[in-house]
């Protein structure tokens, strides 16, 4: 579990990654849900959830990936102080945002509050949050909670009378991945270019916020060339010499020399962040046009949503 | 291409949010939110920045590091001097009078890959590369020498070190190395190193 928000931009040409959010659209239902603007700090919990206790009264949201928990999910929730939440685990899906209103305050380090493990800075002290660790709120985070839940228009005790439906979390699996080929698609023989988007891949127990290697068949390219370093980006499928794909996550190294065989639509990472270990994909090659379109269809459900969860805070 | 990312940088447009030169290409990298035809767009600004490429000598700022090249620092020294058939001490002379420039930054924030490394130094990397190297470890490989901005591991021959803080994030400017920067190493004592 990490502090992330949605990303540090301006800096990759001195080698640092965006980062934040591995879901940035869970994480921004997540701060709506509070009444938070959608880049606010907010808990990324992986796979298997924290024991957390309140300090003061505070409205959360919990959303993303359906874990178990002793608060409602995918909607605004007043706790009061004492209340001890666990959550647990979740039946699909990989991560989900804990947002608090007011957002989570610790210091921004480069424009942003996300946590960069290999950099050790951000969030808290550049780690992954531990026991015993106490969360920082901004300091009106009470008045803010009490306030804001007033607000709300169909109350239900605590909560309200409806929830979001989670936008990114898989139905089924293998999850379809749109994929434009990649810089050097060419220069793979046409087995491994074929096996590419004929395979279902298993992402790989060794996957991290980094990048998600891809368990199936090795691919090879026909002529061994060296490739000059180049710039990689959210989404990039790089080809180790071992033959291995890995695909490249919130974390990622921003530039790398290994062969690019496929660069997955921008409207589809997020999709796949909600993959653990474990977790299948296939790819779709597409062109440009098509991943526009389904990047401009991803935000325009997004905004819809926003305004929808704003309408309910009477704004 | 660090000239045109620099003047691409010059006349950025708010959706575009980073560019990022590297040794195999430069990277436009847009926000989600960017409405418009995406290869116009680019083309459109590459081919205005064309028009405006600084002059190389504006590119970069000029950048001195001290290093340390007595043996405490330099486990791979004596190797390669071995591997390029010179004494040590004329390896480290020639490594310190090069005048190097910042190709590309990658790997890990502030690690620059700069180039300009004497002919007579080039060799490869090492078989096994190192589980950590420490931080501000100076290194060689090919015709390229960088300086390691965090214990990592690493596959390059080490021949020193700089007390320098390569990156930082809470300093004004976190990375001692931008794209295009000129880089002088200056040889310094095991004194002056803990200084």
């Amino acid at each position: 579990m990490t502090v992330q928000d949605l990303g540090r931009h301006g800096h990759q040409h001195v080698g640092v990654c965006p980062g934040g959010a591995m879901d940035p659209i869970a994480c921004a239902l997540a701060n709506a849900l509070v009444g938070n603007a959608p880049g606010e700090a907010a808990l990324e919990i992986t796979v298997l959830g924290p024991d957390l206790e309140l300090e003061r009264d505070t409205l959360l949201a919990l959303c993303g990936a359906p874990f178990q928990a002793t608060m409602p999910v995918n909607r605004p929730v007043l706790l009061p102080a004492g209340t001890r939440l666990v959550i647990g685990r979740a039946p699909r899906g990989a991560r989900a945002y804990l947002a608090a209103a007011g957002g989570i305050a610790v210091e921004p380090v480069l424009g942003s509050r996300s946590t960069f493990i290999p950099g050790g800075f951000g969030g808290l002290g550049g780690r992954t949050l531990r026991r015993g660790d106490a969360i920082p709120l901004v300091e009106e985070s009470e008045d803010l909670s009490r306030e804001r839940f007033s607000k709300l228009k169909r109350k239900n005790g605590s909560s309200v009378r409806w929830s979001v439906p989670p936008h990114t979390v898989p139905e089924h699996e293998p999850l379809v991945l749109h994929v434009l080929d990649g810089q050097h698609f060419p220069s793979f023989d046409v087995a491994s270019q074929r096996a590419f988007v004929d395979s279902v891949w298993k992402i790989g127990p060794e996957s991290n916020r980094m990048g998600f290697r891809l368990e199936g068949p090795a691919l090879a390219r026909e002529k061994g060339d060296e490739i000059l370093s180049g710039p990689t980006c959210l989404g990039t499928v790089q080809v180790p010499s071992n033959g291995t794909p890995i695909a490249l996550m919130a974390d990622h190294q921003t530039t790398g020399g290994y062969p690019k065989i496929a660069e997955i639509a921008s409207a589809d990472v997020a999709r796949l962040a909600q993959l653990g270990p474990g977790g299948t994909v296939r790819f779709a090659r597409c062109g440009l046009d098509i991943a526009a379109e389904l990047r401009r269809h991803v935000l325009e459900r997004l905004e819809t949503a926003l305004r929808g969860i704003a309408w309910e805070y009477g704004n | 291409m660090q000239r045109l990312a620099l003047a691409v940088h010059a006349r950025a447009e708010p959706e575009l949010r980073d560019v990022v030169p590297a040794l195999g290409g430069l990277a436009l990298h847009f926000a989600p939110q960017f409405a418009g035809d995406l290869v116009q767009a680019s083309l459109a600004i590459v081919e205005r920045a064309l028009d405006k490429l600084p002059p190389p000598a504006k590119v970069g700022r000029e950048v001195e590091v001290p290093v340390c090249y007595e043996p405490e620092f330099a486990p791979d020294l004596a190797e390669v001097a071995r591997r390029v058939k010179l004494e040590p001490e004329e390896v480290a002379r020639r490594h310190a009078a090069g005048e190097y420039r910042v190709l590309m930054i990658g790997f890990a924030p502030g690690h620059a890959y700069m180039g300009g490394l004497d002919p007579s130094l080039a060799i490869s990397r090492r078989a096994a590369p190192r589980p950590e190297v420490p931080a501000g470890s100076v290194a060689i490989a090919n015709e390229q020498t960088v300086v390691y901005p965090y214990a990592i591991s690493g596959g390059w021959n080490v021949i020193g070190r700089t007390p320098l803080v390569i990156f930082d994030a809470k300093r004004e400017q976190p990375s001692l190395f931008g794209p295009g920067d000129r880089v002088r190493f200056r040889r310094i004592t095991k004194e002056e190193f803990f200084r």
